[in-house]
């Protein structure tokens, strides 16, 4: 029995792509715009030619890094949007401590490799702040996180404006870029750096291992199931769900790290781009098969990058980006509940 | 600041708020029938936009704050037939449409960006507007702040003073024993959540043709404002007068950041703006630690008198959702 499952499984995923698509070309019929023609676009944007795979692959780099996070949280039942907050700290440990390392005149690897590790402990810390109020001042892992986003942001903007200011006025473009020598080495004449590649193939595959090949896999799963099954059966639930958030924002901390020291080479306002937000909703695809996660994270990045062209060459926004996720989005959840209903099963997982 | 600067500051805070209270009341609605519909932030941005262009092109405001109301309600009734009827996480398909609807705003939108459009005239009203200090405070608003007033105590006479009111409470706070009395659960649950939606939706209207007039795209400064909201339902501890007070704290913590930064010169404005942020995540925290077991283990150590005092303190800051707040009812 198990093969018709499966086929009708991937043919529900065919049927929820196509209503997405037809869901996307309704929006761009009302708003008058051509739609095979901004299709067309989005295509010739991402995958034109081999510069424009490669800025797939730098938005690729902080996506999966943060997704690869958002797989341990959702392992742990945690709904972590914090994750945005968790990146822009991230970024900001990294541009302080690369700040320190032009001060002190550190040589460039040593340097560059202290600002990842920053970045991923200033990640970890806010991960823990928001893992901290849920697990000991009970308030929910959803609000603490939209909570602290806001504050990493308000960071952010006091930093770019205060301390770290340029030399006379600070201003919305940044903190003053940093020195050649202080950044990620990226391939001749593109902006994509071989290193930010490493770090998150790196990332994904820690977690990959870690979530299927590991006892704390196999408990943190557990505890995201039926925390109270987890702790009466002697796991130790308040510790599983802390890691989880330090993992997470650990991952969170090195994509925000890479933005700076691959991407930006200073900090911005918006560093953390919505890289996080956009990987929830890539974990949510992926629902633990976490295997097909670097796929479709470089689809939703090629789609990221594709809409870049829409205002250029069509005046469209290109936030139609973001429709086309999120209605690929819901229409598998719609087809997934259709499914459910056929089977009359309860839903696995249930309530997050 | 003389007295006079200061009055019609604050009631500027009033009408600031309107918005934010017309979601939180939704939001405390849907909640109270045992439904999370996060998508508020999505909701509040498309229905802006939504209501503006309707407004726009009809020059009939009344046609724009219906739109607005209309598409909070269709938003909603996605959430309710993923939640109810699908029986897909409700966390899930709110933050998914949350994001969705920002997007598809900036992008319906982007025609009407800094359009000029029609805006909701002021109304004082004659006679109680003379009031000393009252009147230039509560009297001199427009249409949609008085209705925002109103609105408070209609919403909380419905839930804790009437029939049906007790039927809402009992689907959220035990569906199973409202089903054998006779209450269509799942029904009334979408019925509530489509009605909050509706109220969500009118927060669109109520900054794009008042509050904050006009559509401006990514800066209209309405992105973060729904999830205010949904903030301050948890604040407000699914009580409507509670939530409302939450909305014009939150309103007057962003008119002293204001006010603050001109004495303040080297501090960032955009620093000051956010100032509500961590002091929502406080409020929150001081609502919710009151119902964690390590605080009830701690209190049991204390000695008597100062136990009792830090109980009561707690309790009465103590918040607790509907006890089925999230979780599907399954109808035999």
């Amino acid at each position: 029995m198990k093969a018709p499952r499966a086929v009708s499984g991937a043919g529900l995923r065919l049927v929820a792509v196509g209503l997405a698509l037809l869901f996307t070309t309704i929006v761009l019929v009302i708003s008058g715009a051509p739609p095979l023609e901004a299709y067309r676009q989005i295509l010739v944007g991402s995958l034109g030619s081999f510069k424009k795979v490669t800025d797939v692959l730098v938005a690729w780099v902080p996506l999966v890094l943060a997704t690869s996070g958002l797989l341990v949280t959702f392992a742990g039942g945690l709904w972590n949007i914090g994750i945005e907050g968790q990146i822009t700290l991230g970024a900001i440990f990294a541009t302080g401590a690369l700040r320190a390392a032009l001060d002190a005149g550190t040589a460039p690897a040593p340097a560059i490799a202290g600002a990842v590790v920053a970045g991923i402990v200033g990640g970890a810390l806010w991960a823990l702040l928001a893992g901290l109020l849920k697990v000991y001042g009970g308030v929910n892992e959803i609000f603490g996180g939209l909570g602290l986003n806001f504050v990493a942001v308000s960071l952010t903007l006091w930093l770019i404006f205060g301390p770290w200011k340029r030399p006379g006025v600070g201003s919305m473009s940044g903190t003053e870029p940093f020195p050649d020598f202080l950044s990620l080495p990226a391939l001749e004449g593109y902006r994509l750096s071989p290193w930010g590649l490493v770090v998150a193939i790196l990332g994904f595959a820690v977690i990959f291992f870690l979530l299927q090949g590991t006892t704390f896999g196999l408990r943190l799963k557990a505890v995201g199931k039926n925390a109270r099954a987890a702790f009466l059966l002697g796991v130790p639930t308040t510790r599983h769900m802390l890691a989880a958030f330090l993992l997470c924002g650990g991952l969170g901390g090195a994509a925000g790290a890479i933005q700076v020291t691959a991407v930006y080479h200073r900090l911005i306002p918006s560093i953390s781009s919505g890289y996080g937000y956009l990987g929830l909703m890539v974990a949510m695809l992926v629902n633990f098969q976490p295997l097909w996660m670097p796929l479709l994270a470089f689809f939703f990045a090629a789609l990221n990058i594709g809409s870049i062209q829409l205002p250029i060459v069509l005046r469209l926004d290109s936030s139609l980006a973001g429709v086309l996720q999120g209605a690929l989005v819901l229409f598998v959840l719609a087809m997934e509940g259709v499914r459910q209903r056929w089977r009359r099963t309860p839903a696995p997982g249930g309530e997050a | 600041m003389t007295g006079e600067a200061l009055l019609i500051g604050l009631a500027g805070v009033l009408a600031a708020a309107g918005p934010i209270v017309f979601a939180a009341l939704g939001e405390t609605l849907t909640e109270r029938a045992g439904v999370i519909n996060l998508s508020v932030n999505g909701t509040i941005l498309l229905s802006a936009m939504a209501s503006f262009a309707v407004a726009v092109s009809t020059g009939s405001l009344a046609l724009g704050f219906l739109t607005g109301m209309l598409v909070g309600a269709l938003v909603a009734l996605v959430v309710a037939g993923f939640s109810i009827s699908l029986r897909q996480s409700q966390v899930a398909v709110g933050f998914v449409l949350a994001l969705m609807c920002r997007d598809l705003s900036y992008f319906l939108g982007n025609p009407y960006m800094g359009l000029s459009g029609p805006r909701l005239p002021s109304l004082a009203i004659p006679g109680l507007q003379d009031i000393p200090i009252l009147g230039p405070l509560l009297f001199r608003q427009d249409l949609l702040t008085y209705l925002s007033f109103v609105l408070i105590f209609v919403t909380w006479a419905w839930v804790f003073r009437t029939r049906p009111g007790l039927s809402l409470i009992s689907v959220g706070e035990r569906p199973a024993a409202a089903y054998v009395r006779g209450i269509r659960v799942n029904r009334l649950r979408t019925l509530y959540t489509v009605l909050g939606g509706a109220l969500v939706g009118l927060a669109g209207p109520a900054f794009s043709l008042s509050v904050k007039a006009g559509w401006k795209g990514t800066i209209s400064g309405l992105d973060g404002i729904g999830w205010i909201a949904l903030a301050i339902t948890i604040f407000g501890g699914w009580n409507p007068i509670r939530a409302a007070f939450g909305a014009y704290l939150f309103a007057f913590l962003q008119w002293l950041g204001l006010v603050l930064q001109a004495s303040l010169p080297d501090v960032p404005s955009q620093v000051l703006q956010v100032a509500p942020f961590p002091l929502m995540i406080l409020a929150l925290l001081l609502v919710n630690i009151g119902n964690t077991e390590w605080i009830e283990r701690t209190l049991a150590a204390l000695p008597d008198s100062t136990r009792l005092l830090i109980a009561r303190v707690l309790r009465s800051l103590r918040a607790q959702p509907p006890a089925s707040l999230g979780v599907p009812f399954e109808q035999e």
